[in-house]
């Protein structure tokens, strides 16, 4: 059971990463239009952030889960303005392609400097140790991911569903021509939008980066599954894409635990029967 | 607020001047050209409609004003100030509301935030009060999604959004489009009282004989341009024309 109960800790780990990655890349579909294929890249670059606040400028992990997110949410909204913009109006896979690059050429800077095996970053001291629950042990951190994250992703289904800002982001999700001949700077929105559904991505890297090193690559892993879990999830909803996130997650770790050899690809075959029976996903719209 | 703002506030006050004066307007969707030369003014407190067949240019036309077309060359004068070039959430702060032909109702938004969705550009728009009072519908489907709403609400949730807002020049397209003829009467009453508040509203309309009923001045437009123009009074007098630009 001790076992049962530990993978369970470690699917809910996942999904927290795999639901503030999901809930970003439907924020920027949803205002962009882009599938936003840096968005992996611009996770790893959150950790890395963390990584040179604490060893070069001796910034601690608490005002890196602040200070990351908004450097490189201001990367992104440079990426927006300088490339991103001008996909306006294009097919998908032009976003695809240029975002696709982006990553690739992030990833490779990063990995010249660094190689491919992992920087460590340690767990801080108010988070280090562990709790005995009685059926298990929990790692403070790792409860502290759990739970942060779940706070951060119903925060942002909050600004997004129930207030104004978020409503002027609904609308001009459907009609942003109609939305600007309101008087909103939907440029300027849409700028934002991208900078916020990057926040999220770097804030991901952050909290991981205790768990699983700094490595240039951690993204590129990680977003395969991530694309698989917003096919799954469904572009359209907010709620959707966090609750598709935890819940694989969990499935994933329920699977190496009863069935260890289909853990990596438990996700991908759901994928394809959620293909199958729904093509929109799960909680989508259709397009 | 930035004082160049503050500075148009008092606009219902004047009536009588030209408040919008369009001079050779040009327009094009893409590579077709849609609006070849379109020339007329609308007067503060007046209520002016733009007649036409389908695809006259009578819709291209108020969009022009609002700066959603692209590409459009000529001269839009809002206030004496040139607007042409402009964005459209910079004209829409100069105080122009538009309310679009297919409504622009959301649906991932409720009645309550799809009314108070356009943000206040100037002082001086109606209450909410007074908003239900013209419409008591919506105040009962508040909670409702934007789209559940019938075809009238929507018309009716599509006006009183952009009264709040403080704009006093209106831009309606065929409000009264697939209405049913009671519905048509009350935008009708609707438009007469906004009128009596003191906006200025610029209408698009197939339906003439609903524009008798609350407009001051017509203009004909056909293949882009404006061929035609005349006030209530002359309406008799041009019916014959009328009918055959309208081939009705």
């Amino acid at each position: 059971m001790q076992a049962l109960y530990a993978q369970l800790l470690v699917g809910l780990i996942n999904g927290s990463f795999y639901a503030l990655l999901s809930l970003g890349l439907a924020v920027i579909f949803g205002m962009l239009n882009i599938i936003n294929f840096a968005h992996g890249a611009l996770y790893m670059m959150g950790a890395f952030v963390a990584y040179f606040l604490l060893n070069l400028g001796g910034i601690n992990y608490w005002w890196a889960l602040l200070l990351a997110p908004i450097i490189v949410g201001i990367f992104g909204m440079i990426l927006e303005r300088t490339m991103l913009k001008f996909l306006t109006g294009l097919d998908h896979l032009y976003g695809l392609l240029l975002t696709f690059g982006i990553a690739l050429i992030v990833q490779g800077v990063f990995q010249n400097y660094f190689g491919s095996s992992g920087l460590p970053y340690a767990i801080p001291d108010q988070l280090k140790g562990g709790m005995n629950l009685g059926f298990m042990f929990l790692p403070v951190y790792r409860g502290w991911v759990v739970i942060f994250s779940l706070v951060v992703c119903l925060a942002t289904w909050f600004l997004i569903e129930k207030t104004r800002l978020g409503a002027y982001l609904r609308a001009a999700t459907e009609n942003p021509t109609l939305v600007r001949a309101f008087g909103i700077n939907v440029p300027r929105m849409i700028t934002l939008t991208y900078g916020l559904g990057v926040g999220l991505a770097a804030l991901a890297g952050v909290l991981s980066a205790p768990i699983n090193q700094v490595r240039p690559l951690m993204g590129a892993d990680l977003i395969i599954v991530v694309f698989a879990v917003v096919v799954i999830g469904g572009m359209g909803s907010i709620m959707g894409s966090i609750i598709t996130g935890f819940a694989l997650g969990v499935i994933e770790g329920l699977t190496k635990y009863f069935y260890p050899e289909a853990s990596n690809t438990v996700v991908f075959v759901l994928m394809v029967l959620v293909l199958l029976v729904k093509p929109t996903g799960l909680t989508g719209r259709a397009a | 607020m930035p004082e160049t703002e503050m500075a148009e506030a008092p606009v219902k006050a004047a009536t009588g001047g030209n408040i919008l004066e369009v001079r050779n307007l040009q327009a094009w969707y893409g590579e077709s050209h849609i609006l070849h030369g379109i020339d007329f003014d609308v007067k503060a407190g007046e209520v002016v409609t733009l007649l036409g067949r389908n695809g006259a240019g009578k819709t291209t036309t108020l969009k022009s004003i609002m700066g959603i077309i692209g590409k459009r060359s000529g001269s839009i004068k809002f206030n004496n100030q040139e607007i042409r070039g402009a964005t459209s959430d910079r004209i829409a702060r100069m105080g122009i509301a538009f309310c679009p032909e297919e409504r622009g109702i959301f649906s991932s938004l409720d009645v309550r935030e799809n009314l108070l969705l356009p943000p206040v550009v100037r002082p001086g728009g109606l209450p909410l009060e007074q908003i239900f009072d013209l419409f008591p519908n919506l105040k009962e489907r508040l909670n409702s999604q934007g789209t559940k709403l019938s075809g009238g609400e929507q018309q009716m949730l599509a006006i009183a959004r952009i009264l709040r807002t403080g704009a006093s020049f209106l831009m309606l397209d065929e409000p009264t489009e697939g209405l049913a003829p009671v519905i048509i009467q009350q935008i009708g009453h609707t438009i007469a009282r906004l009128k009596k508040e003191g906006f200025t509203i610029l209408l698009v309309e197939q339906n003439f004989r609903f524009a008798s009923t609350v407009a001051d001045r017509y203009y004909v437009v056909e293949h882009g341009k404006i061929i035609d123009g005349f006030s209530n009074a002359e309406l008799a007098a041009n019916m014959d024309k009328l009918h055959t630009y309208l081939g009705v």
